[in-house]
């Protein structure tokens, strides 16, 4: 029966924060940074970008020939970027330093070295 | 304080395999004298069909370089595996097959009547490894060696570089039969852990296989896709990668980008080698033999 108590204690501050982080990226999706990048055999254009530490960004990624990935495994985002329709992936970095993205669908030839960089600064 | 080759040895045995190199060591292999003792040959990543000159001055001239090698030895290995990446990948479905026939026939000169096949992602991920399968039969399979359970899995076939839940299942099944302490050899084209991620250097699902292997006492990996030797522990278990037939590529997360190695005209061939694989007794260690070409 302990347990069930702290079942009650939790689940209503769960989604208090939720709301509540919810209501806040409303009010500031006006000036909220949205990056667009697209990627094609075997590129990613912008190859750099930078962010800074702390702040929301939306990175708007679409294919401009078959599908291909979008990795960045030190922050554990990942999606598919497909020719027809954009894919948005929201994040706030919280640590700054310099990641690297790639394909993580083989397309190629030149799928290996099909990657970019996403530096985080202070 | 210096190592001698015994202390070496020793030290090495600890992660489940020792180290020797050059063709001398491949010699000495025979002389051992023990029973069941034998040894296979490990090639990989001969990427038939990349031509590019600056990485690569004899692309047509560096997998015929190796099977000489290879013929050159006495006794002959009981075996050869090639690793995956036999060819280099095409968007063409007929050059794709025109490369995996000329690669079949100069692989079909190799002295040893036994030849094992494994698909790259160059080979096979375009297309599911429809062509592969025409050529060289399955993509993960098994076979036994004189007391060794061979496994080879397929981290290819799939563009995702996934082994994927039926290959697991059937990986489970095959687990099942063996012993706890049965010396069993992994093959495979991509490591199963986590060597460089950021550069495709993994398996999206290989700690599923990891945790499969892990109750097995006297597990080795052997792979390629990283066109370089390493070697690494994942517990009890260790991993060795082997050199490419083509081109070198850099030390895992060393450069800011990966790139491949440029071709030295002052050191052809350099980086570019051939593994031979010891087993002295079913349960014993391995001893890995380098050799450049
Ligand atoms: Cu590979
Ligand atoms: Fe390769």
């Amino acid at each position: 029966m302990e347990g069930v108590g702290r079942d009650f204690v939790l689940v209503p501050l769960a989604v208090l924060l939720f709301v509540g982080a919810h209501a806040q990226s409303d009010r500031h999706k006006a000036d909220e940074r949205v990056v667009r990048i697209t990627a094609s055999r075997f590129e990613y254009n912008p190859p750099r970008i930078e962010l800074k530490k702390g702040e929301p960004v939306t990175l708007e990624l679409i294919s401009l020939d078959r599908v291909h990935g979008f990795n960045i495994p030190d922050l554990g985002l990942r999606a598919d970027v497909l020719p027809e329709q954009s894919v948005r992936v929201k994040f706030t970095p919280d640590k700054a330093g310099t990641y690297t993205f790639l394909c993580d669908i083989f397309c190629g030839d030149g799928h290996g070295e099909m990657s970019g960089t996403l530096v985080v600064k202070e | 304080m210096s190592l001698n080759r015994r202390d070496f040895i020793k030290l090495a045995t600890v992660g489940g395999a020792v180290f020797s190199s050059g063709l001398a060591g491949m010699h000495a292999f025979a002389k051992t004298g023990k029973q069941d003792a034998f040894y296979f040959v490990q090639l990989s990543d001969t990427h038939w069909g990349f031509d590019n000159r600056k990485f690569n001055a004899d692309p047509q001239g560096t997998l015929p370089k190796a099977v000489a090698l290879v013929n050159e030895l006495d006794p002959q290995p009981d075996f050869v595996v090639f690793t995956g990446d036999l060819t280099h990948t095409t968007d063409d479905a007929q050059l794709r097959r025109k490369r995996m026939a000329e690669f079949q026939e100069i692989a079909g000169k190799l002295k040893t009547g036994n030849v094992r096949f494994m698909p790259g992602e160059h080979d096979a991920s375009l297309d599911g490894g429809v062509a592969y399968k025409e050529f060289f039969g399955d993509l993960n399979y098994t076979f036994d060696h004189k007391g060794i359970h061979f496994i080879a899995l397929d981290n290819v076939s799939d563009p995702r570089a996934r082994l994927g839940d039926s290959q697991l299942a059937w990986l489970k099944e095959d687990l099942r039969q063996r012993d706890a302490n049965a010396p069993i050899v992994v093959l495979t084209h991509r490591p199963l852990f986590d060597l460089a991620p950021q550069w495709g250097w993994a398996t999206q699902d290989g700690s599923k296989a990891m945790a499969l292997l892990m109750p097995y006492s006297n597990v080795t990996v052997f792979y390629g896709h990283i066109h370089q030797e390493h070697h690494h522990n994942t517990g009890h278990i260790s991993h060795h990668s082997a050199k490419s037939l083509i081109f070198p590529l850099p030390a895992p997360g060393s450069v800011d980008k990966k790139h491949k190695i440029a071709w030295d005209a002052e050191q052809p061939y350099r980086g570019l080698g051939v593994r031979s694989i010891q087993a002295d007794m079913p349960g014993a260690a391995f001893e890995l033999s380098e050799t450049s070409l």
